[in-house]
């Protein structure tokens, strides 16, 4: 039996790759991939008559397959479905690191889910507290509400936005540049970061059009986001490229976090670097940067 | 558990394996596998060991196997189980008799 260790709310996640839990052949090795998480799918991709089936499924594959380093989340099935408590319980029960609340839309929804799983986590002898959550923002509604959504629990760990429920909502078709997106993306954004919790595009749907995935994974790294949601593994390698810190980037955030050091040894609070204004915000971005690169396998300094 | 009607869960896609749970009289075992001159004597000890575990003492019970890991096996018997009574939507005893 697999005994998962307990998860880390802050950890990386720049690639979710969604994997239907009702398929054997897809979740007995989605581990080998190498995405940051994976996402199993209680929901959209499981038919309305094999929802039992895929709970079994799911329960079985948390328990006996060694996902290792790689994030287990589950989405479950929406708070206006007759699924969603029953998914709650078997994701607790089974150990999964989080859950996915689906068509979030205000911080109630997220209490409602808490509720359950702490029951959940009561019933199954599970450490309360363990099972993180994260919100699918999936319609205007749900980004107006982003940021009582990611501070309504001490379990968030993010929120998401789901692109095909929320153009359909808005009335638009996905477009080159992502404008038909930008306020929705830029909202979330705010709303994470003001709440100090993680936050993930959408998935990209055309799995063929690379060139169009590779502008809007630099767009979103440009706009600030940890990770994107992914649906098939030949698009793991150029996210991770891309969030991973530059050896430029690195080598600047090296010598900040060392100049800063023997600047504030001196009592000096602003000073130049390279030629450039510097004072402690610029520190702490360095030290970010560090910790990502380490992250991502891509130090080799001794900070 | 009593098998009081047929039931069935699961697929005929690779790694899956599709189960059929019948009304019958003693335990009666039909497997089918591409795999069962390698693999049939594991195939039949899961699929009994999962039955026992939820107590169906009679019952006819079709394996169609598709190179299914021990775990999908247990999951697709257990779910035609629990779909046989009308028991497979909600209060699962998950770590109860559905264990490993």
């Amino acid at each position: 039996m697999i005994n998962r260790p307990r998860p880390d709310k802050k950890r990386l996640r720049r690639t979710m790759m969604f994997m239907n839990a009702q398929k054997p052949g897809l979740i007995k090795d989605a581990y080998i991939y190498g995405s940051d998480s994976i996402i199993l799918d209680l929901e959209d991709a499981v038919a309305e008559n094999q929802k039992d089936a895929a709970r079994f499924s799911l329960y079985h594959a948390l328990k006996n397959i060694d996902y290792g380093d790689t994030e287990v989340i589950v989405r479950i099935n929406g708070l206006d479905t007759p699924h969603w408590q029953e998914d709650v319980r078997v994701c607790v029960a089974g150990g999964a690191d989080g859950i996915r609340i689906a068509k979030c839309e205000n911080a109630e929804m997220v209490r409602q889910v808490e509720a359950a799983v702490l029951a959940a986590e009561r019933e199954f002898g599970v450490e309360e507290g363990r099972t993180l959550l994260m919100a699918a923002l999936e319609s205007p509604m749900g980004i107006m509400n982003a940021y009582e959504i990611v501070t309504a629990s001490d379990r968030m760990l993010g929120c998401a936005i789901s692109g095909g429920d929320f153009r359909k909502s808005m009335h638009v078709q996905i477009q080159r540049g992502g404008v038909e997106m930008m306020v929705a993306r830029g909202q979330m954004l705010l709303a994470a970061r003001a709440a100090g919790v993680q936050c993930f595009d959408t998935m990209y749907p055309n799995i063929d059009d690379m060139e169009g995935f590779k502008a809007e994974v630099i767009q979103n790294h440009q706009m600030g986001f940890d990770g994107k949601s992914i649906v098939n593994p030949k698009q793991i390698a150029f996210v991770h490229e891309t969030f991973a810190p530059t050896e430029k980037e690195i080598a600047y955030a090296e010598k900040l976090v060392r100049g800063c050091q023997a600047q504030a040894d001196a009592g000096i609070g602003v000073y130049t670097v390279d030629g450039k204004m510097v004072d402690i915000p610029f520190f702490e971005d360095a030290k970010r940067i560090i910790a990502l690169a380490k992250a991502c396998g891509v130090y080799h300094g001794d900070l | 558990m009593l098998i009081e009607k047929i039931a069935m869960a699961g697929t005929l896609e690779s790694s899956d394996a599709q189960v059929t749970v019948e009304p019958g009289k003693g335990l009666e075992l039909n497997i089918q596998s591409s795999v069962l001159n390698q693999y049939g004597r594991q195939i039949k000890s899961t699929v009994l060991e999962t039955l026992n575990r939820l107590e169906v003492k009679d019952a006819r019970v079709t394996v169609v196997d598709k190179g299914a890991l021990d775990c999908t096996l247990k999951a697709r018997v257990e779910c035609a189980v629990f779909r046989s009574c009308d028991q497979s939507e909600s209060n699962i005893p998950w770590g109860g008799v559905i264990n490993d």
